[in-house]
């Protein structure tokens, strides 16, 4: 009997090296699990049939373009879509035999926290159903905690491969940008948009980012890793210095639980051998949040004009085009894409561009040397992921703003482009708290050494405690 | 500032989204608030500041310019909403 809620990706592969199960039977299994508790979860938008093979099975978050396979992005507007080529990212699964179990559910394009965008319906959190699973790529996260995926693709654009996982009791790698291929994934905002993986543990996050990360040269924002993945195995973290970012860790908005969860974690940190010590990101933290809300609905204005209902996706009917535009574009597009179309053209447009998108650019230049500053002194940066735990469906729709206030942690290293962890770290109210460790560009290794010696030291039970 | 019913269809059609007239009044709402959240960036003095466009610094990547196999006529037109033999067929353009 193959326990789908604990199986981990390294085991499995051991596994099926060892010939203990065969990969059919392992495919069989979550195919199983999905039937029993997606109708619950709705975490996959597309499940698929066994491809065959011996690979271990994955799930992919639905902005990620799979041959043969719908891929929406969450959205009406690519209904019935159905890419006639693979994303680099994708292929490189393939290349290793992983298998697509099926493609989960997300915000429309990304946009979101709570999957509640979805044009498809939201998803829900294994932890407690009435909850959100976060977002955008909440199918993800709850397809690995809810055991519907031994491990999955997200993709994060301001934190939404962190902070799902860290409402879902995961481990998700926002990689540094540049190391994984863009090709062949729906475009939200270039300049910041990146895959990642999500996983049960360290160490499979860490094994499922090197299959996946370096230079495509359909991609030329990419680049080779300076070091290869290096699997982490030990226990302590001596001669490691991390910062503690006061503006991140004493934020408005963090509940108190949470904020004990991470002190815990952090305090942990210390015992396992790490310098940890005071720094402040008072620049990033005030000014990230609006920085970010202009920089990425310009480039999704520009990124989403492409739907137009010419080449593919949904057409409304119209006897002229310029109506037909207009017409397939409201009525493909949900609300929230539609505000940040709006937030976008208008920041962009003639005689605001200097002001706003203009200004935004410099604030990241800020941001960036903020954060530059502080790895001088310090190897990685440690606050909470998300200021809460997960927030019942439905606590957030009326207001925009307030949805947004979800990133407010992950935002300020997503504009610098730099990489970041999320762990978990314990239990507020039953529900998960993740912490976030943020290194400079390229350090993926000294992340996952530190978030597996803390994730040995914590010993998080993944598995939501209703289904164990 | 403010955005006004106006300046927002304007954008709206700069946009290509035909809204409604809910969508209107309820856009109008929210685009002011998100816009006076976001005015905060000019509160910065950054005369003197580069713009960062991207995270690292690759500039100019090259490439050969050697021919190599791409999408099929057939391909590429596999997902269109109307064709006409290997064309995307569309309605015809009205008065812009």
């Amino acid at each position: 009997m193959i326990d789908t809620l604990r199986l981990t990706a390294e085991e499995a592969k051991r596994l099926l090296e060892a010939r203990e199960i065969s990969g059919a039977e392992l495919f069989a299994a979550y195919l199983g699990a999905i039937g029993e508790r997606d109708q619950e979860l709705h975490c996959y938008l597309h499940v698929c049939d066994d491809p065959g093979g011996e690979g271990i099975p994955i799930a992919v978050k639905d902005v990620i373009g799979t041959k043969g396979i719908p891929t929406t992005a969450g959205s009406k507007i690519l209904e019935g879509y159905v890419p006639v080529y693979d994303s680099t990212v994708v292929e490189r699964l393939k290349a290793h035999g992983l298998r697509i179990l099926g493609k989960t559910n997300t915000d429309e394009f990304a946009m979101g926290s709570s999957t509640e965008n979805s044009a498809f319906g939201p998803s829900h959190n294994p932890w407690d159903p009435s909850r959100v699973p976060g977002g955008s790529g909440g199918g993800s996260a709850a397809a690995v905690s809810g055991g519907l995926a031994p491990w999955a693709l997200g993709s994060d654009t301001g934190g939404p491969i962190k902070q799902p996982s860290a409402l879902c009791g995961n481990v998700g790698l926002r990689p540094t940008y540049g190391t994984v291929s863009r090709y062949g994934i729906v475009a939200f905002a270039s300049s910041l948009d990146q895959v990642g993986p999500v996983a049960k543990t360290v160490r499979d996050c860490a094994y499922l980012y090197s299959l996946i990360a370096g230079r495509d040269e359909c991609d030329t924002t990419t680049v080779e890793l300076p070091q290869p993945v290096e699997l982490p195995e030990e226990a302590d973290l001596k001669g490691l210095r991390v910062g503690v970012p006061k503006e991140l860790n004493e934020a408005e908005g963090i509940e108190p639980g949470v904020d004990a969860a991470v002190q815990a974690a952090i305090a942990k940190l210390e015992e396992l051998g790490a310098e940890v010590g005071e720094c402040s990101l008072s620049l990033s933290v005030e000014y990230g949040m609006p920085c970010y809300y202009l920089i990425a609905p310009a480039e999704a204005s520009s990124n989403l004009a492409r739907y137009d209902g010419v080449r593919y996706g949904y057409r409304a009917d119209a006897a002229e085009r310029l109506e037909m535009y207009e017409r397939t574009r409201n009525e493909g597009f949900g609300d929230e894409p539609k505000r940040r179309i709006m937030v976008g053209t208008y920041a962009l447009s003639a005689g605001y561009y200097d002001a706003y998108y203009g200004q935004a650019q410099k604030v990241r230049t800020v941001i960036k040397r903020e954060h530059d500053a502080l790895f001088e002194t310090f190897d990685a940066l440690v606050s909470p992921t998300s200021p809460t735990v997960a927030f019942p469906l439905g606590a957030r729709t009326a207001d925009p703003l307030a949805m947004y206030l979800c990133d407010l942690l992950t935002i300020p290293s997503c504009m610098a482009g730099l990489p970041g962890l999320n762990v978990p770290c314990g239990l507020s109210e039953g529900l998960p708290v993740g912490l976030q460790l943020i290194g400079p560009q390229f350090a993926e290794n000294t992340l996952f050494r530190i978030g597996h010696a803390l994730e040995q030291a914590i010993g998080f039970d993944p598995v939501p405690e209703r289904l164990r | 500032m403010a955005i006004e019913r106006e300046q927002l269809l304007h954008v709206a059609h700069l946009a290509r989204l035909e809204l409604r007239e809910e969508e209107i009044e309820r856009l109008e709402a929210q685009l002011n608030d998100i816009l006076a959240a976001v005015s905060k960036v000019s509160e910065l003095d950054l005369a003197d500041v580069p713009p960062t466009s991207h995270p690292h610094d690759v500039v100019n990547v090259w490439d050969q310019d050697e021919p190599r196999p791409c999408l099929s006529a057939e391909d590429a037109l596999a997902n269109a909403p109307e064709r006409e033999g290997d064309f995307f067929k569309v309605p015809p353009g009205g008065a812009a």
